[in-house]
């Protein structure tokens, strides 16, 4: 056996070598704090998504995590496959954005995130109603509202043309950088109009189509008219006399839509804008985007503005866009960190000016952002987007049911089939029956 | 080393029985057969026979996929109104749409084998273009053709002083529409089958039945017909299972409407379960399809099988 014998300069050596290695994880890399997989979704304006990286790079710099983003798109799904796949896999990202109806869809596999909401409530206000309905399960909160995705479809008309058919100035009724004026503004003047319009040539183009723009719309009409499928409980109300009533006025004002609504997506409505066939729409600023690159003298003259008044509210079409963390993320404490950054006010500004105002964020005080006020031509086009005397009640189709009845009448576009049906002809009370059974078979559990 | 070599004799015998019966294995028609379709078997186990059985396992769980409810998916799809017109619909469709394929692929191989040989290979080109392009591609040009606001059919009609058609507002016309491009898509396949079919038969049995005295209706009945009844039977039979389950057409025309009247088994099994999040039930109505095309395979196979022995 060799004996073993350390010079002077050995024990150094290896004391100093111990030394560093027990010190080591203190010392910070450029990832010392590990790696962050995300899924945002591809925004469709040419940018947004630098806009994006950049800011969890600032992030990611900051706190020494590696991010590593993909942006997924929408086009054919992809998102929602994603979505599915991850769960099915308990594998993936670690942040996941989902559109409106994932988070409580996917609740079981979602990490809570109680504490990052409290904190975002106490820096940006509270969040409406709508994100608290699908963004909660069972009292806690499952997801954080994303600014990136989520909109607002409320109407953007014509200036000129319903000035001319209708005789209507929408830009008095909702000035910029001013209140708006809009105590006449009801379901009967709405409907007026675009009897009026279609009358002289350019039909209001609302879908009744099973795409999300369609179903936002109709859904929007029908909480106006305080017309709840089913209630909180899950109690049925098809055949309630709101619901008879909404059923009327939609046959009104779908008699004077396109002949071919019903088979429209969600890039009708804003070729019919930017054709110049259309006096109105119901959409994000999107359509106004389109027409300010390809037809300028279209695009000054929309005006994006608030819905009518009905019976029940002035409820507006709202889509709000979620990010969520997987329970089986692997790094949930720099995910959580990284949603709190996205949602700092300077970040949020930073997001709705990429995106060219189409980008809302939900949080009340979040709402005034130069992007909207200066938005031209013609310049305050998109100021009352976001609704900024919070003067409209931001719905989703299929609430107030409970989130899984919900979430199958907006999917299955129960609303507007609805129409759609009455619309072709079929008896009312046949129509309300097979709603009536439609409701049913989507309680199931 | 020599001695050792003759030493170890006995044991190189030994093991040299099972190396040649490996041999002999390998050098059989069989093995090497099943080896070289090995590839192709673990694909369809990893592709096919996995995803099926794991969507059979799907078709038994509840929504929420936490427990086993048997046949309860099923029996819950047979109350659904909507269900049996989707059932409906995709029979309406795959039928139709075979029919007019097999007819309007018959015809249009006749006419081409009628061509003098010099010329048929840039007919045969051109007719096989609707099916070498991608059926999510070539339908996206159709949608501009129906499109509802600006479809060109209808800019051609106006100007022509009839009225535009609701190609795919309108249910009626909405089949129409998915019917008409699975039809253009799927005819070409018909047509080079058949086309094959033709070229295979001798054409001695035509000079004789000529000098027999046959028309043009009596070759094509008692000659052409039974020549080609295999090759019909079996490419109705393998166009009827995909277009059964035919996807992108309809979900890039109509996405299932107007008013759920273009659905069939695939767009609807996609809406429960990807789109709804429901997944054993989106996986119970594509497996719905299976007894229907398992039924028809049976009848269509035994056919041939009965055709074959009398041959």
């Amino acid at each position: 056996m060799m004996k073993a014998k350390l010079s002077r300069r050995q024990i150094l050596a290896t004391t100093a070598a111990t030394a560093a290695a027990l010190a080591m994880p203190n010392v910070r890399g450029a990832h010392a704090a590990g790696k962050v997989t995300v899924g945002f979704w591809d925004h469709w304006v040419p940018g947004a998504n630098d806009t994006m990286t950049k800011i969890c790079q600032e992030w990611a710099e900051k706190n020494k995590v590696e991010v590593q983003i993909d942006y997924i798109t929408s086009q054919g799904q992809k998102n929602l496959l994603t979505a599915a796949a991850e769960m099915q896999a308990r594998s993936g990202h670690d942040i996941l954005a989902l559109p409106t109806w994932q988070p409580n869809d996917k609740a079981a596999a979602l990490e809570p995130l109680d504490d990052v909401m409290g904190e975002l409530i106490k820096q940006n206000g509270d969040v409406n109603d709508t994100v608290k309905y699908l963004g909660r399960k069972e009292g806690h909160w499952i997801a954080v509202p994303a600014t990136t995705g989520s909109q607002f479809k409320g109407p953007c008309s014509r200036i000129d043309l319903l000035k001319k058919h209708a005789g209507i100035d929408v830009q008095a009724m909702y000035p910029a950088g001013a209140e708006p004026q809009a105590d006449g503004w009801d379901m009967e003047a709405f409907v007026t109009a675009a009897e009026k319009c279609h009358a002289g040539g350019n039909p209001f183009g609302i879908g009744l189509g099973v795409t999300s723009d369609s179903v936002d719309a109709v859904g929007a009409f029908f909480s106006s008219f305080g017309a709840n499928l089913a209630d909180e409980k899950g109690d049925i109300h098809a055949k309630s006399d709101q619901v008879r009533e909404v059923m009327e006025f939609m046959k009104r004002l779908g008699k004077v839509l396109p002949n071919d609504s019903a088979a429209w997506d969600d890039a009708s409505n804003n070729k019919y804008l930017v054709s110049g066939q259309g006096a109105m729409i119901l959409n994000p600023p999107s359509a106004w985007s389109v027409a300010k690159r390809d037809v300028p003298a279209i695009a000054e003259q929309c005006w994006t503005h608030g819905m009518p008044k009905g019976p029940g509210g002035r409820f507006g079409p709202y889509l709000p866009y979620f990010w969520g963390i997987w329970e089986f993320g692997t790094n949930k404490t720099a995910a959580k960190d990284l949603l709190v950054h996205l949602s700092q006010a300077d970040n949020v500004g930073k997001l709705v000016a990429a995106s060219g105002g189409y980008d809302l964020p939900a949080f009340a005080n979040l709402t005034k952002f130069d992007t909207y006020a200066n938005a031209e031509p013609p310049r305050g086009t998109l100021y009352h987007y976001p609704d900024p005397f919070l003067q409209q009640t931001k719905s989703i189709a299929g609430a107030p049911a409970p989130a899984n009845i919900a979430f199958q009448i907006y999917n299955q576009a129960l609303q507007t089939k609805m129409v759609a049906r009455y619309l072709q002809g079929e008896d009312l009370e046949s129509v309300l029956s097979w709603a009536e059974s439609e409701l049913e078979g989507y309680s199931r559990s | 080393m020599v001695d050792t070599a003759t030493k170890s004799g006995g044991y190189a015998e030994r093991t040299a029985r099972p190396r040649s019966s490996l041999k002999r294995l390998m050098q059989r028609k069989s093995t090497i057969a099943f080896l070289l379709t090995l590839p192709l078997i673990l694909i369809i186990v990893t592709l096919v026979i996995y995803p099926a059985l794991y969507a059979v396992h799907l078709a038994t769980l509840n929504k929420s996929m936490e427990r086993f409810v048997g046949f309860g998916n099923f029996t819950f799809l047979f109350k659904r109104e909507t269900f049996w017109m989707v059932v409906q619909q995709s029979c309406i469709f795959a039928i139709t749409a075979v029919v007019f394929k097999a007819v309007i692929g018959f015809f249009v191989a006749h006419f081409i084998h009628a061509i003098p040989t010099k010329g048929q290979r840039k007919w045969r080109g051109m007719l096989l273009v609707p099916w070498v392009i991608p059926p999510a591609m070539s339908t996206l040009a159709w949608f501009w053709l129906f499109d509802p606001s600006y479809s060109a059919i209808n800019w051609l009609l106006v100007h022509m002083g009839i009225d535009p058609v609701p190609f795919l507002g309108n249910p009626y016309w909405a089949r129409f529409s998915v019917i008409l491009v699975n039809v253009w898509f799927g005819a070409p396949f018909f047509m080079i089958m058949y086309l094959a079919a033709l070229k295979s038969v001798p054409d001695q049995l035509y000079e004789a039945a000529s000098i027999d005295g046959a028309n043009w209706w009596q070759r094509l009945w008692y000659i052409t017909l039974p020549m080609m009844r295999n090759i019909i039977s079996i490419t109705v039979m393998f166009s009827l299972i995909v277009t059964f389950a035919n996807f992108d057409i309809v979900r890039v025309l109509t996405a299932g409407g107007p008013i759920d009247s273009t659905h069939v088994f695939a767009t609807y099994s996609f809406l429960l379960g990807i789109q709804g999040g429901d997944i054993p039930l989106g996986a119970a109505v594509s497996l719905f399809m299976v007894p229907i095309l398992g039924v028809s395979a049976v009848f269509i196979l035994r056919d041939i099988t009965k055709r074959g022995n009398e041959a």
